[in-house]
């Protein structure tokens, strides 16, 4: 959970981005270290195997800047999305505040979509969360290729909560930036209550 | 203990303490840099030749190696490895928990040992779980008394914008 610090005053926050395999998760931390200021970033850390497949986790430390005189720091995981790799994920959502779920728009990755969103659920429980009651956006990602599941559809199956959902094609960046938003506003609200 | 769930609350005094405790295993073990990690990744406290390292990747890795080998541990029934260590050409790296929720790792080359460190190690921990344990007391008695209300209560819609802005 979040670690707030009264001797440097910071506040640290981790927020995970789960998903699908090839959903676009390590797209989105790559977007977001791309275009944002030195002074703002840490280094990316990407432990994949030599296809370029997350094989433990993607790390991105990122200073949005200061509320109330307190240094705001979020820390952006991603998991191996695949689905034998799921001891390593459970292991991620340690300590998790929020969570973001890249969902693959493309048809073909429906069941893939369900088929996460529930291991998700499965994973949260283990560690002793509740997913109802995280800080959680959806983000339907891959917006630009052809053969889409529509919105509606998507919509209905994985995010029956109505929590916060945002458009994206992570490699454009489009709905990045809206996502992270999305989810650290929740996270920030949820610490605000004292949670 | 500190259960996986509780935030991590640090306050100034504590920090102190736990500084000296750091500062005092740096001298006494001759080795380069000790840092303090949450379970969860947070870097605690650092100390040493920090100046050319990345703590806040340090902190995020070790972090996972704990949580992998935690995973291995129950794998074959144990609870967990209490202490890592891993070998190289000049620097090792030597990592044990504290308290069941926070991890101190200490970097040091041929100036020191394996033996020295763990001997030096083992003293210090006793001493950072008992600040760990104080630590604990003080979050609970703060949240309990609620005479120091939370900074992050007044948080507008429009704070959290302006950091994105």
């Amino acid at each position: 959970m979040s670690f707030i610090n009264y001797a440097s005053r910071e506040i640290n926050c981790k927020i995970v981005y789960y998903g699908p395999g090839l959903c676009g998760k390590t797209t989105n931390l790559q977007f977001i270290y791309n275009k944002t200021a030195e002074e703002s970033k840490g280094k990316m850390i990407s432990l994949a195997t030599e296809t370029e497949r997350t094989l433990f986790f993607d790390f991105l430390p990122l200073a949005l800047g200061e509320i109330r005189g307190f240094k705001t720091r979020f820390h952006l995981y991603t998991v191996p999305g695949q689905v034998f790799y799921d001891a390593s994920r459970k292991l991620i959502l340690k300590g998790v505040d929020g969570v973001v779920f890249v969902a693959d728009s493309q048809e073909e990755r429906f069941d893939a979509n369900i088929e996460s969103l529930e291991n998700l659920k499965d994973n949260l429980e283990e560690q002793g969360f509740d997913l109802e009651k995280l800080p959680f956006v959806i983000q339907y990602n891959k917006r630009d290729l052809p053969n889409l599941s529509s919105i509606e559809e998507l919509s209905n199956l994985l995010n029956p909560r109505k929590v916060p959902e945002l458009e994206g094609c992570a490699m454009t960046g489009e709905g990045v930036f809206e996502t992270l938003k999305a989810v650290a506003k929740l996270v920030l609200n949820d610490l605000k209550k004292g949670g | 203990m500190l259960g996986p769930q509780s935030s991590l609350v640090m306050y100034d005094e504590e920090y102190q303490r736990i500084l000296l405790l750091l500062e005092r295993l740096l001298r006494e073990s001759n080795s380069k840099v000790i840092f303090l990690v949450d379970k969860n990744g947070q870097l605690i406290a650092a100390t040493g030749e920090t100046a050319n390292l990345d703590t806040t990747s340090l902190a995020s890795l070790t972090a996972g190696n704990i949580a992998a080998t935690g995973g291995l541990a129950k794998l074959i029934g144990e609870k967990e490895f209490s202490i890592l260590f891993h070998e190289g050409e000049k620097d090792n790296i030597h990592i044990s928990i504290i308290g069941g929720r926070v991890i101190l790792v200490v970097i040091f080359d041929q100036r020191s040992s394996l033996g020295l460190v763990r001997l030096r190690v083992k003293k210090a921990s006793n001493e950072l779980a008992i600040v760990f344990e104080d630590l604990v007391n003080k979050t609970e008695q703060e949240a309990m008394s609620n005479s120091a209300p939370s900074p992050f209560a007044e948080i507008t819609d429009d704070d959290i914008d302006n950091l994105f802005n």
